[in-house]
């Protein structure tokens, strides 16, 4: 229960969770993308998780009625279309909760919503029912086959965004399947909305802890905070390539002033 | 009767002594969301520096045993932007404000000092000394207490004389108090203490370090004794001197741990990250917790743990 998240949520938005108890040795809070609002109970908030470290293994010995302690909802969220439009939906593993509320609102948009969902095998494919009610059509991928067609999520997504004629898509999951899906969309001359997972101290901004090369609307490459100014960016402001980088001519890089720009830039500086 | 929770810090007088530490409050606004800043002692900047900067590559950061360890590399847009966009925000907050600083010279920091001396509403500057002297093979500033002198007599000579110079320490040196003395001696009004502790975390998969860059800084509750001790050390030696302690402040009574060593007041950082409404619950903790001490001051208790058993306590 957690009301006044439920009311303020909006899909790609996410909660960050203690764990570990309150004289847990686990400082930090761990991020989940919210998958499900509901009023029941006064406003009740889903995630789904994956088991990785210590820090989820708390948690998946949870059960219900205990209490949690969460900060949300966190982050920007996915923008919608004013218009109508075509969706694909590309989700890999634990990263496509987010894509079900989505999939809500953008029904709600008069949206036609086409979902392809990957995972490892076919314990791990989320939510295979719902993904078929609120979806046109829904293809899964399994890395083994036991699911769906055999491969990555990316792979199927050519021919789902030409038979549906998609208008955008949009993508949740590791960094390499969102690189790989912004490419996909990008031969199809369509934009990619993508979610990103990076490595988070805070979630709320103030550590810069979980920054990635962005280009912002003026060329620059800044280093930008995807708990706040994320985790939803457009597919090609990512500098997918650099991630984990700093790219040389991001602003404030090494030896980035001799670029002879430092006036200009320095304005626009943001985040 | 509620206790007079004002505390003073060189020539200025804060409301309380709970602040945020450097790099540990955004530029403010992200903080504000969840504590009004006027209602703590003082927000402390991100440290700034004269130019933009993009920092260290992710990964920036591994959690560790009741902390973490980061190496974020000062990111920050420089002074220009700190002047025009974020110190114009703090101030219509009606906080009061330390600006932190950071830099690869005695005249860059001189510099900085002097722009943030032409600006109206600084109140103070911490001076971040844990920051790679290129003119010493890259060794901190606070590895060498003469050339951190160099550093905080600079900005002593260019800030205007009624902001106060606090210096920050790293705890990992081989002379503390060596160290402590020759900011004094160099005019430091203050010192701030302590920053990160240097450490490294390795990933048990790939063996390889944790962190891009290989070291990085350990913060939060798991070096709080070693905070507190490095203020017990400092205000034993100084006792005129009046200290910023910090190091893993999580809770009310931690704040009364670092003021019954010598701290005047204390900064929140690592905490603010797991709680973002930190500063808010430790400030009423702390002031509960005063009060039930009978003391009329929070200065009274002021390094109490050096006074003889039966003096040290209030009530
Ligand atoms: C915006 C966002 C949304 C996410 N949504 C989901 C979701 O819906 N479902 C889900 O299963 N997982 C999600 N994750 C990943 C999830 O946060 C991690 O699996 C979790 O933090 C691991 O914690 P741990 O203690 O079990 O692992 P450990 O590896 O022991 O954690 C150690 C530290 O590393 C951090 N960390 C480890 N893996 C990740 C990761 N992949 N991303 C970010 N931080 C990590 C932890 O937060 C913690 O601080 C999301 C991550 C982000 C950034
Ligand atoms: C993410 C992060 C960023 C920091 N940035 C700065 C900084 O810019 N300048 C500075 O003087 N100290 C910086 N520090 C050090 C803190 O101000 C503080 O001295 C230290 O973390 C110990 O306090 P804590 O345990 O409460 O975090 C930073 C610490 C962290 C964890
Ligand atoms: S996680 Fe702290 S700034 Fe993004």
């Amino acid at each position: 229960m957690a009301p006044g998240i439920a009311e303020r949520f909006r899909s790609g938005q996410f909660v960050a969770v203690a764990v570990g108890g309150e004289h847990s040795g686990m400082l930090l809070r761990r991020p989940f993308a919210i998958h499900d609002v509901k009023p029941d109970y006064g406003g009740t908030v889903e995630f789904l998780f994956a088991v990785r470290g210590a820090g989820t293994a708390w948690l998946a010995e949870r059960r219900s009625r205990d209490l949690l302690d969460v900060v949300g909802p966190l982050g920007r969220p996915f923008p919608l279309p004013r218009d109508p439009v075509n969706c694909v939906l590309v989700g890999g593993g634990s990263g496509c909760a987010p894509l079900f509320p989505l999939a809500h609102s953008l029904r709600r948009r008069g949206c036609r919503v086409d979902f392809v969902l990957g995972a490892a095998s076919a314990d791990r494919v989320c939510s295979a029912i719902t993904a078929r009610r609120v979806a046109e059509t829904a293809t899964f991928t399994t890395d083994d086959g036991s699911f769906g067609v055999r491969g990555r999520v990316t792979d199927p997504l050519g021919q789902v965004i030409e038979e549906a004629r998609s208008d955008v898509v949009y993508a949740c999951g590791p960094m390499a399947m969102l690189r790989a899906a912004t490419a996909v969309a990008d031969q199809h001359g369509i934009p990619t909305q993508v979610s990103v997972e990076e490595t988070m101290a805070c979630g709320t901004g103030i550590c810069m802890t979980c920054v990635i090369p962005i280009v912002g609307e003026d060329g620059i490459t800044r280093m930008v905070r995807s708990c706040v100014d994320g985790p939803v960016f457009r597919g090609e402001q990512v500098r997918f390539d650099d991630v984990g980088t700093i790219p040389f001519d991001a602003l404030g890089a090494p030896g980035w002033k001799a670029q002879g720009d430092g006036d200009r830039a320095a304005d626009r500086e943001a985040g | 009767m509620s206790p007079d929770l004002r505390v003073r810090l060189s020539q200025v007088e804060l409301v309380n002594p709970i602040m945020t530490a450097a790099g540990c409050a955004g530029t403010g606004r992200e903080l504000a969301r969840f504590v009004d800043l006027a209602r703590i002692g003082a927000i402390v900047t991100k440290s700034v520096m004269l130019e933009p900067r993009a920092g260290r590559p992710a990964p920036r950061m591994a959690e560790t045993p009741s902390g973490m360890l980061s190496a974020i590399g000062l990111q920050g847009p420089g002074v220009d932007v700190f002047l025009q966009r974020d110190l114009p925000w703090l101030l219509s907050r009606g906080g009061h404000t330390v600006v932190s600083i950071a830099g690869g010279s005695a005249s860059e920091y001189a510099e900085l000092a002097r722009r943030l001396s032409e600006a109206s509403g600084v109140g103070m500057i911490e001076v971040n000394l844990s920051c790679p002297n290129p003119a010493s093979q890259g060794r901190d500033f606070t590895d060498e207490p003469a050339e951190a002198a160099r550093v905080v007599h600079a900005v002593r000579s260019h800030a205007r004389s009624d902001i106060p110079v606090f210096a920050k320490l790293a705890p990992d040196v081989p002379d503390l108090v060596g160290l402590a003395t020759a900011c004094v001696e160099a005019r430091a009004d203050g010192l701030s203490m302590i920053n990160a502790v240097r450490g490294m975390a390795i990933d048990p998969v790939t063996l390889r370090p944790a962190v891009a860059g290989g070291m990085g800084g350990v913060s939060g509750p798991a070096i709080r004794p070693i905070a507190v001790g490095c203020v017990h050390r400092v205000h034993a030696a100084l006792p005129e001197v009046p200290i910023i302690g910090m190091g893993g402040v999580r809770t009310g009574t931690d704040v009364l741990e670092f003021i019954a060593a010598g701290a005047s007041s204390v900064a929140v950082g690592t905490v603010n990250f797991a709680d973002p409404s930190a500063c808010a619950r430790i400030l009423r903790e702390f002031e509960e917790a005063v009060e039930g001490r009978g003391v009329a001051r929070v200065g009274e208790l002021v390094g109490a743990a050096h006074r003889p058993i039966g003096a040290a306590l209030g009530g």
